[in-house]
């Protein structure tokens, strides 16, 4: 079994506060902690698990970035993926959905993979980029899948859908799927795992490489563009509690009473 | 301007709340619209719905199959491609159907497509103004879309106020013989429902409820000893689920549990729109973060800005005082 786990950089939202910066035209990048997006830390570990409770195969993560994303490829070879793959160009700066796909698509086509993974969504929430991939190779494709069990030419999926309920399908390979979180218990990354894999060499492909036409992709190629970042005036929010510990408790403390939570 | 088709989801022979949050959604495109809806299903079901969304829609698109039954993401993606005019703007729910649906459909229909829309700003000739969110909801964001060759946007659920006015007097017009090969590659087998849990959290009136800010499983107990002192049942959001430190049954939330307390203690959790979309009936909301920027502070009635970890012990002691 061949898998391609499809990965991204993003600011650890556990570890920072997000902030608009003072011109809104990003967020506040200073001191942000990155990390690999959660959503694809759990396909890794979903396409690591079925190579080796198959006995064969390999894992290749490939993600599109710089030097900086460099670093997630290692970060997940070092939980037991094969091989890397950094899709990098100048072209492909300020891609859409459509671009990101257009650009995985290339690097898929370059392989012969039986599994195509994704995580169901990053930063942005658009969970867009494995459903346009799917499309554009015409795959199969399911979302949010929460279990995977492996048959001779075909899935078994569930795909975890509202009210904690979980719909199974069928679906032929090879196939694209977006792992949901919870799918199953991403292994601990350590130093030494880290270490053994700094010096692998990671392959770096560029548009003229993959055979991308750079007209399609990045700005050039965005039919969606953010133009700004903004703090919504969502008129009065919550009543904040301020004040010492004591007094906010106390004052908490009559809330719940007048509101029949004591 | 294009023109503008909502796809409506139902269950049981009714339509899903987020039919008529459409038709308010497509008049903020553009308010003289005229909105079709398409509706995919079978038999008596799929004709009563179609009946019912009549008055909301001037024109409702119906396609009769057997396939259809159960709405496969796979086969209604066909079926929308072969019926709905090139260059068209369609509108899905961004939920767990519309996510797996649109993305696809955009690269088929060969149109743009924005995810988990939460509102519209105006449209200058083919740019369409949008308003997401991005970091689950601690920033937003417009975007411009360029909708020349169409485009698929999927909604985000209960934000767009229902459109009750119910006066497009609409009529069905059946689609099915153009709905073209629906042969599939993903079968639909069952749901395989939630397993009950120890608690039934939608039955408690007081929720002491546990997010990422708890941030070990050992301090899960500072949260239940709170619970005991109030009288209240412990749950929790998606990601202490997706850690196994809770069962699945405590999860609050659209891929969790719906509740409706009467009080909702949020501890440490940062309020994304999957998590307040599973609590109803208006609680009065307790919301105690370290994160200041947390969107759970946007919906709560109180707000408390602290580390959970040093406040939850000492508001048990002071409660256990009374």
């Amino acid at each position: 079994m061949e898998i391609l786990v499809c990965v991204k950089r993003v600011p650890d939202t556990s570890e920072n506060e997000i902030e608009v910066n003072s011109s809104g035209s990003d967020i506040e990048r200073d001191d942000l902690v990155y990390s690999v997006n959660e959503w694809d830390n759990y396909a890794v570990e979903e396409a690591i698990q079925i190579v080796e409770n198959a006995g064969s195969g390999s894992v290749t993560v490939v993600t599109i970035g710089d030097d900086e994303s460099e670093e997630i490829l290692r970060r997940e070879m070092a939980m037991g993926a094969n091989n890397g793959l950094l899709l990098s160009d100048d072209a492909f700066e300020n891609s859409d959905g459509k671009g990101i796909a257009t650009i995985l698509k290339a690097a898929v086509d370059k392989g012969n993979y039986d599994l195509i993974l994704t995580g169901a969504q990053a930063e942005g929430g658009a969970a867009q980029v494995g459903g346009m991939l799917a499309a554009m190779l015409d795959l199969p494709y399911a979302s949010l899948v929460n279990k995977i069990d492996i048959g001779d030419s075909k899935l078994k999926v569930g795909r975890e859908i509202e009210g904690g309920n979980q719909e199974m399908n069928d679906i032929s390979m090879p196939c694209v799927l977006s792992i949901q979180t919870g799918i199953n218990e991403p292994r601990y990354v350590g130093i030494r795992g880290i270490r053994k894999v700094a010096s692998v060499d990671i392959p770096v492909m560029s548009a003229s490489d993959l055979g991308i036409d750079a007209s399609a992709v990045g700005e050039a190629g965005a039919k969606v563009k953010r133009v700004d970042y903004f703090v919504p005036d969502l008129g009065d929010g919550a009543e904040m509690l301020e004040g010492s510990t004591e007094e906010i408790i106390g004052k908490l403390i009559e809330l719940l009473k007048a509101n029949g939570g004591l | 301007m294009p023109q503008i088709f909502a796809y409506i989801a139902h269950k049981d022979g009714a339509a899903e709340d987020s039919a008529l949050e459409m038709v308010a959604a497509a008049k903020k495109i553009d308010p003289d619209a005229s909105v079709s809806a398409v509706v995919t299903g079978s038999g008596a079901d799929l004709d009563k719905v179609c009946q019912d969304i009549a008055a909301s829609y001037s024109e409702v698109l119906k396609v009769d199959n057997e396939v259809l039954s159960y709405p496969n993401a796979e086969i209604v993606r066909k079926a929308l491609v072969n019926i709905l005019p090139k260059g068209s703007i369609v509108l899905l729910p961004h939920d767990t159907f519309g996510m797996d649906l649109g993305p696809g459909l955009s690269i088929k229909n060969d149109s743009a497509f924005v995810a988990d829309v939460v509102g519209f700003e105006g449209i200058d000739g083919n740019i369409l103004k949008i308003v997401r969110q991005e970091y689950s909801g601690q920033v937003s964001t417009h975007v411009t879309c360029d909708i020349s060759a169409g485009v698929v946007l999927n909604i985000r659920p209960g934000v767009f106020a229902a459109d009750e006015s119910k006066s497009a007097g609409g009529s069905v017009v059946d689609k099915s013989g153009d709905a073209g090969d629906l042969s599939v590659t993903r079968t639909f087998l069952e749901i395989v429902e939630a397993e009950a849990g120890d608690v039934d959290i939608t039955k408690s009136d007081v929720l002491v409820s546990i997010g990422r800010g708890i941030e070990d499983e050992d301090n899960i107990e500072i949260a239940q000893e709170l619970a005991e002192a109030m009288g209240a049942d412990v749950s929790c959001s998606r990601p202490i689920v997706d850690s196994k430190w809770m069962e699945k049954s405590r999860q609050v939330g659209t891929s969790g549990q719906t509740v409706k307390p009467k009080v909702y203690l949020a501890m440490g959790i940062s309020g994304s729109f999957q998590h307040l979309g599973g609590i109803k009936g208006s609680p009065y909301i307790i919301a105690v973060n370290k994160n200041s920027k947390a969107p759970i502070f946007q919906v709560a009635d109180i707000g408390i800005i602290t580390d959970i970890l040093d406040f939850i012990p000492e508001l048990t002691d002071a409660i256990k005082e009374l």
